[in-house]
């Protein structure tokens, strides 16, 4: 029997596991990827921590963390809340705002910096052509991480939203018509029985949120590539540079395993979370 | 009928809202890509005043997206084929194996879905590096294969948990070696969530676009995305033209998407909602 889990496990050991021990390795070594490694002690680490550039992206992390601890979720639960109430436009507007879950993030991000962001072809041209000053938002190293995270957002908060909305679905209809009867109104029952009765779903996307905020490199590598001057880097962006522009593959590793340590602790709470779930449904 | 009359056209008004600014990027791409570069600069709110077609064959020409898309569909067909054939008897196992040694086993392909690729990313490209596999697309197949398959495990295992163990007793009664058995029982059964297996990994393979950026790196091989991202890159002036692109790219999904909605919604959202 064991050896139908075989091919499986050995291609996930030899993908995932081995070089997942490597990095962790290289993190000690001074390594360009193909000359031969030399030990470094913690030298690599003491490097990273002399670097600026490492604690602006490591703050970056933070508060990216931060945002979509709040902002999508919060979008998303308003909007379950309301397609809940909406049955008749549930099906079509469900498969709308899913859309953009859908597409890939390298168009996502090109969309947005031409149709959107552009000072020349975007939304913000036509603004800047109705009075409203407004510059790139991309070209402003203050601006551009919270710039990547709206294109972030728009892309996440409707798949969020289709996650609670089943959830919210999963609740008795007994359960909120009594609360309507004892003259509960759209907040009350929001807070008094929505939220509560998707509480596990709720929790669980919170914790996956965390670990996905520390390992977040897509959206802002196609979109400013942790530019400009720093300003929307962040730990994967930090690592990828290193490794593949800077020919320094150990002071990627250990960025990598800074940034896996953040994840860690989120991803000991959502194991524990599957394991006792595994535990009830077996 | 939930809800009185005030909070249902509150509802409705902010379904109206979130619709609108779900689509409101993706309409002015599809707009944009029927106009000339001049008419985007002046308006790219205007609707096209004569639809210039001519910007996806520009498009197909110059990002060369015939072999891309032909590259793109390789690999994501040999990554649901191989996740298919690895993912099903290890989610079978792991359904019916009790005991410690397999608790473990879950618990690490558990692990593995939260992992990020930067962990492993680095070793893995040298590695590949030295053995001559960069820039191939069955060993970008590979890598897609380690990272989706525990999703795909997770989704059919639950499928196999719903299927009575009295089948499979019945059919070792009647001699069926345990292959058998998988082969002529179990697969039967666990088709349906192949199908949103197959639909799930196809269109992460499709989109994906760390490892393909990384892995592949000739005109010979790369796939759509980063024939895309690539072009971009160096002339984003033709905003036309580059639209035109994403579309041609986006537009496969979009079709599958809505002739399947449900196996994408409930195969993206499975795990995630808890009772």
């Amino acid at each position: 029997m064991w050896l139908f889990a075989l091919p499986a496990l050995l291609i996930n050991i030899c993908i995932i596991l081995v070089p997942a021990v490597l990095t962790f390795t290289a993190a000690f070594f001074m390594w360009d990827g193909v000359g031969k490694p030399a030990w470094a002690g913690l030298a690599n680490f003491q490097n990273m921590a002399a670097d600026p550039v490492f604690w602006s992206a490591l703050t970056n992390n933070f508060i990216w963390t931060a945002i979509f601890l709040t902002v999508p979720v919060c979008i998303a639960l308003v909007m379950a809340a309301a397609l809940l109430m909406a049955p008749n436009a549930r099906i079509v507007v469900q498969s709308i705002i899913f859309l953009p879950r859908i597409i890939a993030v390298a168009v996502t991000g090109r969309i947005f910096q031409g149709m959107i962001f552009s000072p020349a072809t975007g939304i913000v041209a036509w603004l800047n052509e109705r009075g409203f000053s407004i510059s790139d938002p991309l070209a402003d190293p203050d601006r551009s991480l919270y710039a990547v995270a709206a294109v972030d957002i728009w892309h996440w908060w409707g798949f969020l939203a289709v996650v609670f909305l089943s959830a919210m679905r999963q609740i008795s209809v007994d359960q909120i018509e009594a609360a309507r009867l004892d003259g509960a109104g759209f907040l009350a029952l929001f807070r008094y029985v929505l939220i509560p009765g998707i509480r596990p779903t709720l929790i669980l996307m919170l914790i996956l949120t965390v670990i996905w905020s520390f390992q977040v490199f897509e959206f802002i590598f196609i979109v400013t590539r942790g530019g400009p001057a720093y300003g929307s880097e962040v730990l994967a962006t930090f690592a990828y540079r290193h490794a593949f522009f800077e020919g320094d593959v150990g002071q990627a590793a250990a960025a990598a395993c800074v940034m896996s340590l953040f994840g860690l602790c989120a991803t000991a709470v959502y194991l524990w979370l599957q394991i006792t779930d595994d535990a009830q449904s077996t | 009928m939930i809800g009185d009359r005030w909070s249902r056209t509150f509802s409705f008004a902010l379904i109206g809202v979130a619709a609108f600014s779900s689509l409101l990027p993706i309409v002015l791409a599809v707009m944009n890509a029927l106009k000339t570069t001049v008419e985007i600069g002046s308006n790219p709110l205007a609707l096209p005043t004569q639809l210039h077609w001519e910007n996806f064959s520009s498009a197909w020409r110059n990002a060369q997206l015939g072999p891309s898309l032909l590259h793109s569909a390789e690999v994501a067909s040999l990554t649901i084929l191989m996740v298919c054939i690895t993912a099903t008897p290890c989610a079978y196992v792991l359904a019916r194996q009790k005991g410690k040694f397999w608790r473990f086993i879950t618990f690490y392909f558990m692990a593995t879905i939260t992992v990020p690729v930067q962990l492993y990313l680095y070793p893995l490209y040298f590695m590949f590096a030295k053995l001559g596999l960069v820039n191939s697309i069955p060993a970008v197949a590979l890598i897609y294969t380690a990272m989706f398959s525990p999703f795909a495990i997770f989704l059919l295992r639950t499928y196999a948990l719903a299927i009575p163990v009295a089948l499979e007793e019945a059919a070792q009664v009647d001699g069926a070696k345990p292959w058998q058995t998988f082969w002529y029982v179990i697969l039967p059964m666990m088709r349906p969530g192949l199908l949103t297996v197959a639909i799930i990994v196809g269109l992460n393979a499709w989109n994906e676009f760390v490892i393909a950026v990384t892995f592949l790196q000739n005109d010979s091989n790369v796939t759509a995305i980063v024939r895309f991202y690539n072009l971009t890159g160096q002339y984003s002036t033709d905003w036309g033209e580059m639209l035109a692109a994403a579309v041609t790219i986006v537009l496969p999904i979009v079709v599958i998407f809505v002739l399947l909605q449900r196996q994408f919604i409930d195969g993206m959202t499975s795990g995630a909602v808890k009772s």
